[in-house]
């Protein structure tokens, strides 16, 4: 919103060919994250959250179309040179994937990986190097640090090895980290640990973050935005706490209804969604939640209703019949 | 052991499972008992490793047992083999995480579907087609529409029903279920779960539901068993599990939860430390190593799982809760 937005996103698509036709991973989205905030993106699989991530890191695959603005500190990233693009991953943006497996080098020792990101975009001396690769291994709370730099991804456990992904992408202090899925693949203690881990150490540098996850769980308690995505769109934003207190569209209140609750008794019947979201080769020509949705009308067939305007409480739908806040009774 | 409702259609006694790797021995399940009452649900629920895959397939005899027996109504499979076995095959299936992954790729629908009743020798083509249409229309499929056609023009939602089909065609007394949600969206998941209940009332199912999402287990078991490394800490009737856990595991796993609600700080002293490795178990109780309530006597002497209260059992030497206290009344631990 404001001029002083670290990174903002304005009116991007990407869409990416197929064999089955073009298919419209993200369809015009606008999002603004402030310097030192937290924004967590929700979507199932499909949604575009991940295409979404790739497209402020420049990641894309080479095919595909892609179009709108990705501003970061005011310089549209999509017209930098892979030059520039270069010196800016590291120290002003980083990222940590789902799959700590496939995103660290197998045959590198974790303290190769380490010094060799530092190296590149520091230009620090290698033994100062090894000595800091140490202490990021020891911020990230990875025990033994000297003799884990000796070591190889395949020794480590799924936990350890996303302890590692984190402490390369911290190596070079950046402005905004990315955190793709990142604990997804990992058991529900080791997630608790990594989730901490992450949130101590974004208020600790001061750090953006943007927390991709399919879980709104997860950025219930460690996000300051949400934004949710449906097919390719955002389809509702808000304060974290505004979105959970008085959810406006129907799907973003369909998924936290069909999450099992720990305080529902036992052999509750879930509120379960109908239906699969739609075919992203064919779009719809009206609301994408339509076909699921139980307030869908005529007009939620024929036209995509726009993200609406801020609301007092900071929070913004696509949606033609919003959920109404629960009226005070006598009010 | 520990009484199930009803009669038991499934006793375990005693399970071990023990595998030879590079020349060291994987303790996979060290002496787990438990039983599974007619029509019951349990939930068998850890983290990676912990040995409850392993158990499911134990139970159905796909990996031996080294010790213990494994008692399906009345017989015990472990010692049956060949034809014996195999004739006890149809009343117990199994369905598994990845829906996309365990469906032939180049099969159709119909003959996946119907394959169970070919190899139990339904000879009668028009019975074998009568009863695939009966099954895919109870999961919620259009026969006409799934039957020519081939997995990948599927969801996986609609694989893992197609999947749910192929289990209960056999009309089975007993289905394992291995994570069968874990690799579903959110969306598709409570329609996976609803299914499997109503299911279990239409065909008179008893299930052992293994996942490691204790919520999703909760809103299908009956009662929740909870594993680690190899060992049961702790198993009890759903609610009673919930509302007072008695295992300092089970606390734990609870805790690191995350909630869907931002006035629920998430937990933010969860230990850090990850399981041990199964190859060389901590002696005494194998949680010791990642729990706070850990002694001289945790080291020394392995817990034994004992009776706290009401069909709650707990193998602990400093469990979470004194039998002699009242139960409280909130349901959600903090």
């Amino acid at each position: 919103m404001s001029s002083a937005a670290l990174l903002s996103i304005e009116g991007l698509s990407v869409a990416l060919p197929t064999p089955r036709g073009r298919l419209l991973a993200v369809d015009q989205v606008d999002l603004t994250l402030a310097p030192g905030r937290t924004l967590g993106i929700v979507g199932e699989s499909g949604s575009g959250k991940s295409m979404l991530a790739r497209s402020v890191l420049q990641l894309l695959p080479k095919r595909a179309e892609f179009s709108g603005r990705v501003l970061f500190e005011g310089q549209d990233l999509a017209q930098l040179k892979p030059e520039a693009l270069r010196r800016l991953r590291g120290p002003a943006l980083a990222v940590v994937f789902q799959d700590p497996m496939t995103s660290l080098n197998p045959v590198l020792s974790i303290g190769t990986q380490i010094v060799e990101t530092l190296q590149a975009h520091t230009g620090i001396a290698s033994q100062a190097a090894s000595r800091r690769a140490v202490e990021l291994l020891a911020e990230v709370g990875i025990p033994a640090p000297e003799q884990r730099l000796r070591q190889y991804p395949h020794q480590l456990s799924g936990g350890m090895r996303q302890r590692v992904a984190i402490a390369i992408a911290l190596s070079c202090e950046p402005r905004l980290l990315i955190a793709d899925e990142p604990t997804t693949a990992l058991d529900v203690t080791i997630q608790a640990q990594i989730l901490d881990l992450l949130a101590r150490e974004q208020q600790r540098r001061h750090m953006a973050m943007i927390l991709i996850t399919h879980d709104l769980g997860v950025v219930a308690g460690r996000t300051d935005e949400v934004a949710v995505m449906y097919a390719g769109r955002v389809v509702e934003r808000a304060p974290t706490p505004v979105l959970f207190d008085r959810m406006r569209m129907p799907y973003t209140e369909a998924l936290l209804a069909a999450i099992p609750k720990l305080d529902a008794a036992p052999h509750t019947r879930l509120p379960a969604i109908s239906g699969r979201p739609p075919d992203p080769t064919r779009p719809l020509p009206g609301c994408s939640f339509a076909p699921r949705c139980g307030h869908v009308d005529e007009r939620c067939l024929a036209a995509k209703p726009p993200l609406s305007a801020l609301d007092a409480s900071g929070g913004q739908y696509a949606c033609w019949h919003p959920l109404q806040p629960v009226a005070v009774e006598g009010a | 052991m520990q009484q199930a409702s009803g009669q038991a259609l499934l006793e375990v006694e005693n399970l071990v499972v023990e595998y030879a790797v590079g020349g060291k021995t994987v303790h996979a399940i060290s002496d787990v008992s438990l039983t599974v009452g007619r029509g019951e649900t349990l939930g068998l629920v850890g983290e990676s490793g912990c040995g409850k895959s392993t158990l499911g397939r134990a139970v159905l005899q796909l990996r031996r047992p080294t010790a213990g027996k494994v008692i399906f109504d009345g017989t015990d499979l472990t010692r049956l083999a060949g034809e014996a076995l195999r004739l006890m095959r149809p009343r117990l299936q199994l369905i598994f995480q990845d829906p996309i992954a365990s469906l032939n790729p180049r099969r159709r629908i119909g003959d996946i579907v119907a394959e169970p009743l070919l190899i139990t020798g339904v000879a009668d083509r028009a019975e074998r087609e009568r009863r695939v249409h009966e099954v895919l229309v109870a999961v919620g499929l259009d026969p006409d529409q799934t039957r020519g056609r081939l997995p990948h023009e599927f969801s996986g939602g609609q694989c893992q029903r197609i999947c749910i089909a192929r289990a209960l065609i056999l009309e089975p007394q007993l289905v394992i279920c291995d994570e069968p949600v874990s690799a579903l969206d959110v969306s598709i998941r409570a329609q996976i779960l609803n299914l499997l209940e109503d299911m279990k009332g239409r065909y008179g199912l008893t299930l052992l539901f293994i996942a490691h999402d204790l919520a999703v287990v909760k809103a299908v078991s009956d009662r929740i068993a909870v594993m680690y490394l190899g060992r049961l800490c702790e198993i009890a009737p759903t609610g009673q599990l919930f509302a007072q856990p008695a295992h300092p595991y089970t606390r734990l796993l609870l805790d690191a939860i995350p909630v869907p609600d931002p006035a629920v700080r998430p937990a933010l002293n969860v230990p850090v430390g990850e399981p041990p490795s199964p190859i060389a178990p901590p002696t005494g109780c194998r949680f010791r190593t990642r729990c706070p309530r850990a002694d001289a006597l945790c080291a020394e002497e392995k817990p034994e799982l004992r009776p706290v209260r009401g069909g709650q059992f707990v193998a602990c030497h400093h469990p979470l809760i004194d039998s002699s206290a009242p139960m409280p009344a909130n349901t959600r631990p903090q």
